[in-house]
């Protein structure tokens, strides 16, 4: 068996992993599947790849590359304006269509329901605006660099690697070290007792947004730096997603970014012991096997 | 000086069956108050709605002179109304210090700490493992925890919905001690019980409801020999009683 699938499993699980975030975040503290997840991650990798040519063109300079990455500096810039507008795009999905819901006190699989139509909408949007065609953050070929025991790596795919337990790592001590953390942790397990502590419900759930959707930009800027972006990329990646932040327990940060390495990693040596054309079903299979087997997940609580 | 006032209150889950239905009552400050009744005589209902968690259809609550009549909870409690639900009361999965850190959160930074370890000093069973989880602890220590929990901000008005439900008889007097303790700090203080004979023994003025409406409002001690509180109980109301 080729050891490379361990590079191109981590590559793969660092995506699920960050996408996996905002929807478990979403999932504890919202209590509904979004299924308008994986879409985020498409609209950040688009807004950002616009956002990316805008400032390209209005400033020169900035086209320099940035050695040893494939990218120039218009990209970071670019990734920050595109997570804010990911982040306006999940607020104003939250103001128009599932805070309305759960006002009038609708149900889950209503909410959930409402959130598939939702992710078909922003598809269909994301295709009429950029066609159906892959698009690319860059084109300049990069060779992959011998990290010893026969792996070998990109700068790319080492930065994303890097950058994805960078942000976990802050985002896991924040939730767990900050007044932040702790209000999210309390919503999380009971929204109606959060009021009466002095918690602002509302605030958190904004916040909740603004976190998932960030975090769902990024990934989708890592997905379509190391291969390309297209208007079906969050949708083909919800399953690892739901499997993910299920296999490390809902609400668990670093719960959902061990899901999405160990989906990442079961894909990745999939492909190379039973084919490339049961890639996709792995997730499905370590789904099924931890609803049945331990549907709290890795990190998740029995009864919670 | 009334600190907490009611007038005519309409309240419910669904408008056209309202459960609270027109009550009105003032609390002067540091009195303590029990709200006595049979089971479905909108008690629960009564203070959920002036914590801000269930809705009013009419009427008005003032807390210290301002109206405060249907403002969210993690408003109320900024305005010194402090709530302790009777079941689910703290977050199980949080440690016993996180438990009171978010609600030190409201007071200004340099208070935070004094103000928690003000609580560790009443309630020294939760000094003793303040990084325990929340939900490792005994029924009764639980009632200390959200006790403390609304005591931290130091509110005008603590509100208490049977804070002794589901507890041992042991546990129960620890509960009321620290009741007793807690109002004679000067808090004042509303209850929610359906330990009759305990919640008489420790508040000064007892509000007794019927079917939504007040049916006697007096002092406590001649509620005690339960006479009175059983006609009540049984829907007559006080002035009509011999």
């Amino acid at each position: 068996m080729n050891p490379q699938a361990i590079i191109d499993g981590l590559i793969a699980g660092s995506t699920i992993g960050l996408g996996a975030i905002g929807l478990t975040l979403t999932y504890s503290i919202l209590r509904f599947a979004n299924f308008t997840h994986g879409d985020f991650l498409a609209w950040g990798a688009y807004l950002s790849l616009s956002l990316m040519g805008l400032i390209g063109g209005l400033l020169a300079e900035l086209g320099v590359r940035l050695a040893p990455f494939s990218f120039t500096l218009a990209l970071p810039l670019a990734v920050v304006g595109g997570i804010a507008l990911t982040v306006l795009l999940a607020l104003a999905l939250d103001k128009l269509l599932f805070g309305r819901l759960r006002a009038r006190g609708a149900d889950a699989i209503i909410i959930v329901m409402a959130s598939f139509g939702a992710s078909m909408a922003l598809r269909s949007l994301l295709e009429f605006i950029y066609t159906a065609q892959p698009a690319y953050f860059t084109t300049a070929l990069q060779i992959a660099k011998p990290l010893g025991l026969g792996l070998r790596a990109t700068p790319d795919q080492l930065l994303v690697i890097g950058m994805t337990f960078v942000l976990v790592a802050v985002l896991h001590l924040i939730v767990t070290h900050s007044a932040m953390g702790r209000a999210m942790r309390a919503v999380s397990e009971n929204p109606a007792l959060a009021g009466v502590y002095g918690i602002d419900v509302a605030q958190i759930v904004r916040l909740t947004w603004i976190i998932g959707a960030g975090m769902a930009c990024i990934a989708g800027v890592m997905a379509g730096l190391l291969v390309q972006i297209r208007p079906y990329m969050g949708f083909d990646l919800l399953l690892p997603l739901f499997a993910a932040a299920i296999l490390g327990g809902i609400g668990s940060i670093p719960g959902a970014m061990i899901g999405g390495l160990i989906i990442g990693l079961a894909e990745a040596f999939a492909v190379q012991i039973v084919g490339a054309e049961w890639r996709a079903a792995i997730s499905f299979v370590i789904l099924v096997l931890v609803l049945m087997l331990r549907p709290q997940g890795l990190f998740g609580k029995a009864g919670g | 000086m009334t600190v907490l006032t009611v007038q005519d209150l309409r309240a419910g889950y669904d408008r056209d069956l309202a459960i609270v239905k027109g009550v009105s009552f003032g609390v002067p400050a540091g009195q303590s108050l029990s709200i006595l009744g049979p089971n479905g005589a909108g008690k629960s209902t009564l203070i959920k709605a002036m914590a801000g968690l269930v809705p009013c259809f009419g009427g008005a609550v003032h807390l210290t002179g301002q109206d405060v009549t249907g403002l969210a909870p993690h408003h109320l409690i900024r305005r010194g109304l402090g709530f302790v639900p009777q079941t689910e009361n703290i977050f199980t999965r949080l440690t016993i210090r996180e438990n009171l850190q978010i609600a030190a959160q409201l007071l200004a930074r340099p208070r935070r700490e004094e103000r928690i370890e003000a609580m560790f000093t009443m309630f020294p069973d939760l000094a003793a493992r303040p990084r325990s989880l929340a939900g490792a602890l005994s029924g009764g220590q639980r009632q200390m925890l959200a006790a403390a929990r609304a005591l931290l901000t130091e509110p005008s008005v603590l509100i208490l919905d049977e804070p002794s439900a589901g507890l041992s008889p042991k546990l129960v007097g620890q509960v009321f001690d620290t009741l007793r303790r807690i109002s004679a700090a000067g808090v004042t203080l509303l209850l929610v019980e359906q330990n009759v004979r305990a919640a008489l023994a420790l508040t000064e003025r007892t509000l007794v409801l019927v079917d939504g409406q007040v049916a006697h409002d007096g002092p406590s001690a001649p509620l005690a020999d339960g006479a009175l509180l059983g006609r009540l109980f049984l829907g007559h109301r006080a002035e009509a009683m011999p």
